[in-house]
């Protein structure tokens, strides 16, 4: 067994940090007996809760019925193509550009984060020049446990990098999603995301420097550093 | 039990009287299903059978209720939100529905903003205490009794590495910190404990 298989256990009831939850579903993408195992495991930990039950204050049913009214559920996933491979690769600059545009639609949502104008043309044009740059690598998909899903293309040669989100849930009132790279362990703030579920965002700050990609809900205007842990987190290989 | 539950006041929740396991899971994944064509009233029904877990499993972890109240709030959101993603091939819905709970929650306490959080000298003095608290605090449930039966079925260490990772929040490598393990154990005595408890309950791998 290798060393990382055995994490499936702290994996399963969420006792790993977010840099090794990373690194786990990444694996985890390609190993089918820990998504059985983790699945058995879950099982067993979803009994756990049944010598902890308490009565609800009535307040909470009240705001859940109400706060419902306000949300959307999202469609079931209909479509039967197969998971994207998570194994790290090199996209050629045509494939990049073509499969981010199949993704969603280049032009749909963009954004980047010296402009709130989401109609910004000159932001289309730098964000395509990280697709079609030569060395454009697109990193395995995270898919995020409220259903969304976050992928990022970078180019060390432009210093930078693109991150696309789909079907992320609200941050919440006066909040806001904050992006991140990690550079010796400290999160640095690479731009705030616009507010909808689906964007397209050039990342301020140098990924080829950073080991992680992160996400966080963040009061309205960001934070200094993160307040709340990453609802995404993309490790990248140490170099 | 290595930490104080939330003491329910009286009567357990009669809601969640004992209903045979493979019933309450074919129940559950059909309210899901509806909830996820915007049927309210399937939601409120899922609400009314899950709320005594969901909230207990919140407030054992966060330990504040305002705080666990919120989590729950926001975890019944998502659950509503993502309802038509719940795939009843991939695990029962009270897995799926605890899952986001388990997150959500660990998730507040391992937040910046939740630094009240006791330390690990309070924990290991406080072991014995904690444990009569919650044997008090023990509720009645045919469910919950068979659960407790089944933790004891594992040694002292993989229960205690799974409760302080489970409800606690903590992570595997705090785990070894706190129970004086070499590092890297915590994780194999959690997914062994995990393990055993799974094959002692007769859960379907």
């Amino acid at each position: 067994m290798s060393d990382i298989h055995a994490l499936s256990g702290a994996y399963a009831i969420d006792a790993l940090d977010d840099v090794e939850r990373a690194r786990f579903e990444r694996h985890l993408a390609d190993c089918t007996d820990c998504q059985a195992e983790i699945a058995s495991l879950r099982e067993a930990a979803a009994l756990l809760p049944e010598t902890t039950v308490a009565e609800a204050p009535a307040s909470l049913r009240v705001s859940v019925l109400e706060g419902i009214d306000e949300v959307r559920p999202l469609p079931p996933v209909v479509a039967s193509t197969p998971p994207p491979s998570r194994r790290r690769r090199v996209v050629t600059l045509v494939a990049a550009a073509a499969a981010f545009i199949a993704i969603g639609g280049i032009g749909a949502t963009v954004w980047h984060p010296w402009s709130d104008d989401s109609s910004d043309s000159p932001s289309i044009s730098a964000i395509d020049r990280v697709l079609t740059a030569p060395d454009a690598e697109s990193l395995p998909t995270d898919r995020l446990d409220s259903g969304g899903a976050v992928t990022l293309v970078r180019s060390n040669s432009l210093h930078t990098a693109v991150v696309r989100a789909r079907d992320m849930a609200p941050a919440g009132p006066d909040r806001v999603y904050q992006l991140w790279l990690m550079h010796d362990g400290e999160f640095v703030s690479a731009g705030l995301m616009p507010s909808g579920a689906d964007n397209t965002v050039l990342l301020e700050g140098d990924p080829a420097s950073a080991e992680a990609f992160g996400i966080t809900s963040e009061p309205s205007g960001g934070s200094d550093k993160p307040t709340r842990p990453p609802v995404s987190l993309i490790a990248f290989d140490q170099a | 039990m290595t930490h104080i539950g939330p003491v329910s006041t009286g009567a357990s929740p009669s809601e969640e009287a004992p209903v045979p396991a493979t019933d309450q899971a074919s129940v559950l994944a059909a309210l899901l299903k509806r909830a996820g064509r915007g049927d309210k009233g399937a939601f409120a029904e899922l609400y009314d059978a899950t709320s005594a877990r969901v909230y207990g499993l919140a407030v054992r972890v966060v330990r504040d209720p305002a705080q666990a109240e919120e989590v729950a709030q926001e975890a019944y959101l998502e659950l509503w939100r993502s309802s038509a993603r719940f795939d009843p091939d991939r695990g029962s819905a009270i897995s799926w529905i605890l899952t986001i709970v388990h997150r959500k929650a660990v998730d507040r306490v391992r937040s910046a903003e939740a630094s009240s959080r006791r330390d690990t000298s309070y924990h290991q003095q406080n072991q014995a205490v904690e444990h009569d608290a919650t044997a008090e605090a023990a509720h009645a449930s045919l469910e919950a009794h068979r659960v407790r039966g089944a933790l004891t079925s594992l040694t002292d260490v993989q229960r205690e590495a799974l409760e302080l990772a489970y409800f606690g929040g903590y992570t595997h490598t705090e785990v070894a910190t706190m129970l004086d393990l070499p590092l890297g154990t915590a994780k194999t005595r959690i997914r062994d404990g995990l393990i055993r408890l799974r094959d002692t309950m007769g859960v379907p791998t």
